[in-house]
């Protein structure tokens, strides 16, 4: 039995698919040379007024739909006030009281089922600049093409009690979001990021052990091993006698520990009032039902249905839902041909070696969904062997020819010259005569061994259903 | 429109409304200091707590007024929801940008440095 529960909750920002930022026109794209994409208004100029986009409303929306959350009637926006130099205001404009989205759910798979994990809420805000910080002279370089891009902060209640659970959620999360077409999801990239409330209690205890928030994990691994690395460190603090001090942590992935970030007499003071340059955001129903009816089918229904609808094991399911564009390319796989579970083993080996290899998205292959569909219906016609077909994917994958074309023009798919299949069957019915007799004495199952025989000498390339009559043919000649 | 309510000084009288009993420490004085990044001598923190506690004393007249059942306003006008589409309109020549930086290299905006002091590993 565990001696202590563990506690966690997340801070996730979502950075938002906008064209432009939150509060300006200024582009959101990245990997710009620094300070080209800003205005007076992103980089605080004095007398400078916010309007804000109308589609980062939308998107906040979305996904308090998607999460089953209430979405405020009003809502409005607050001023945070800190000294940054990445922050050009002296303040960043997010929500505090009166949030977009309150009160909603993530469902998530866990060993014992699915267990549902509460959402706080769910507000908008803008992002801040970057610094760089030089190694050896004793300044910083600040490039503020990142401010004022609009993100979602997601914060979850502290429901989460294992490491695993926590990179379920996160797992879930950045689904939903790129199912609904709103973050590209890009943890590596800082496109989705991940601080976590981690506190360790006496197991079976009510009352919470102090906690500290971590920083800086940027992969699904990193969160595994620093939340696994500061719960540890909490046991060990408490094991000692000692107590855990509140403080914000940085995750060191290169030396894996966490470090302390900022000294303790800095107190988070940041002064949060209603800010005055802009208006309350008021939500009618009209506005929620418009994005409501253009919903995807969410990650976790489709996961269901696919188990359902097409007898897909758990595992199939899960993976072909990995992306919205994977799933739609399975089930117009499934359209063409009825053929479920077959479809599913195609995309999961071949086209995800592909897939994998290449470092590209299913939208980038070269093969549709109606070219593979194509080519399981050629083996399934008994035209090519199961082995020749990952052949002819590969070339389909690399050249973009359908199945059909591929099998004519490198004359393969079948050895249908029976005379090369008629000496090959001789030699394997003489190199095993007692097998021949048993099958001549009405051990018709047998019929199967000595086809498996030529197929095999074959590699895989004699027209199975040739094969078969030759055979039997010959063995009962 | 909502409601104002008007307060008026002379009616209720200033010294009435003042909190004569609770004072801004110097504690409280400096730790605003620190949040804003200024540094204060012993006579800057004497004379703002003599403003400070007569400018908190106003706010306290406020107060006064019975404000049960009215709803916090979070913003002056009576507007809402406005709002711009999701379109650019090209930013700001990058030159112009440096232009306000006292400082800057290759495009970037040079500052003292802001990270590395206070920071300790907890292995």
């Amino acid at each position: 039995m565990k001696a202590y529960d563990t506690v966690i909750g997340l801070e996730v920002h979502a950075q938002l698919l906008t064209r432009t930022k939150i509060f300006c026109g200024c582009s959101t794209r990245s990997g710009l040379p620094p300070n080209t994409n800003t205005c007076p208004v992103c980089t605080g100029m004095p007398g400078v007024l916010p309007v804000l986009n109308r589609k980062v409303v939308d998107f906040g929306i979305m996904l308090g739909l998607a999460t089953g959350c209430r979405i405020a009637p009003r809502c409005i926006f607050a001023r945070k006030n800190y000294f940054y130099p990445d922050l050009p205001k002296g303040y960043q404009i997010t929500q505090y009281e009166h949030p977009l989205c309150e009160g909603g759910t993530i469902r998530i798979e866990t060993g014992q089922g699915v267990k549902r994990i509460g959402i706080t809420r769910i507000h908008m805000e803008e992002d801040a600049g970057k610094t760089i910080h030089d190694e050896k002279a004793p300044y910083s370089y600040v490039d503020y093409n990142r401010a004022g891009v609009p993100l979602l902060e997601i914060v979850s209640e502290p429901e989460i009690t294992s490491t695993d659970e926590a990179v379920a959620y996160l797992r879930e999360l950045r689904q939903i979001l790129m199912y609904l077409g709103i973050c590209d999801g890009n943890m590596e990239e800082g496109s989705l990021r991940c601080d976590a409330n981690v506190s360790v209690k006496p197991a079976g205890s009510s009352r919470y052990g102090t906690r500290t928030e971590l920083k800086n994990m940027n992969s699904f691994r990193n969160v595994q091993k620093a939340l696994e690395y500061e719960i540890e460190r909490h046991i060990g603090i408490r094991e000692s006698g000692h107590e855990v001090v509140q403080e914000t942590l940085l995750w060191d992935p290169s030396r894996g520990v966490t470090v302390s970030m900022r000294s303790k007499e800095e107190s988070h003071d940041y002064r949060y009032f209603p800010e005055p340059d802009l208006v309350p955001v008021e939500i009618g129903e009209a506005w929620i039902d418009g994005l409501r009816s253009g919903l995807p089918e969410l990650p976790f229904a489709r996961r269901k249905r696919f188990s359902g609808q097409y007898g897909l094991p758990a595992y199939d399911a899960g993976v072909l839902t990995q992306t919205k564009a994977l799933a739609d390319y399975y089930e117009e796989g499934v359209r063409l041909l009825d053929r479920p579970k077959e479809i599913s083993n195609w995309i999961m080996t071949e086209v995800m070696r592909i897939l994998n290899e290449k470092g590209i998205p299913i939208t980038g292959l070269n093969v549709s969904p109606a070219m593979l569909t194509g080519l399981i219906a050629l083996i399934g016609g008994g035209s090519i062997s199961g082995s020749m077909a990952k052949d002819v994917f590969a070339e389909m994958a690399a050249t973009g020819d359908s199945a059909e074309s591929i099998v004519e023009r490198r004359g393969i798919g079948q050895i249908s010259d029976e005379t090369e299949l008629l000496s090959l069957a001789r030699e394997i019915i003489d190199a095993h005569p007692d097998e021949a007799r048993r099958y001549r004495s009405g051990k018709a199952g047998l019929l199967g061994f000595f086809v498996g025989k030529l197929m095999k000498a074959t590699r895989g390339e004699a027209n199975p259903k040739l094969a078969s009559k030759i055979m039997k043919e010959l063995l009962e000649g | 429109m909502q409601d104002l309510i008007y307060i008026s000084i002379d009616q209720h009288g200033v010294e009435g409304a003042l909190r004569k009993d609770v004072k801004i420490t110097d504690d409280q004085i400096l730790h605003v200091a620190d949040l804003a990044l200024i540094r204060l001598d012993d006579d800057e923190v004497r004379g703002l707590r003599s403003q400070l506690d007569k400018i908190l004393g106003y706010m306290d007249i406020l107060a006064v007024v019975d404000t049960t059942g009215v709803a916090p306003t979070h913003h002056p006008l009576p507007l809402v929801n406005a709002m711009r589409d999701d379109h650019g309109q090209g930013c700001q020549d990058l030159d112009d940008v440096l232009r306000n930086a006292p400082q800057h290299e290759d495009g970037y905006i040079v500052v003292p440095r802001v990270i590395g002091k206070g920071m300790r590993e907890n292995a």
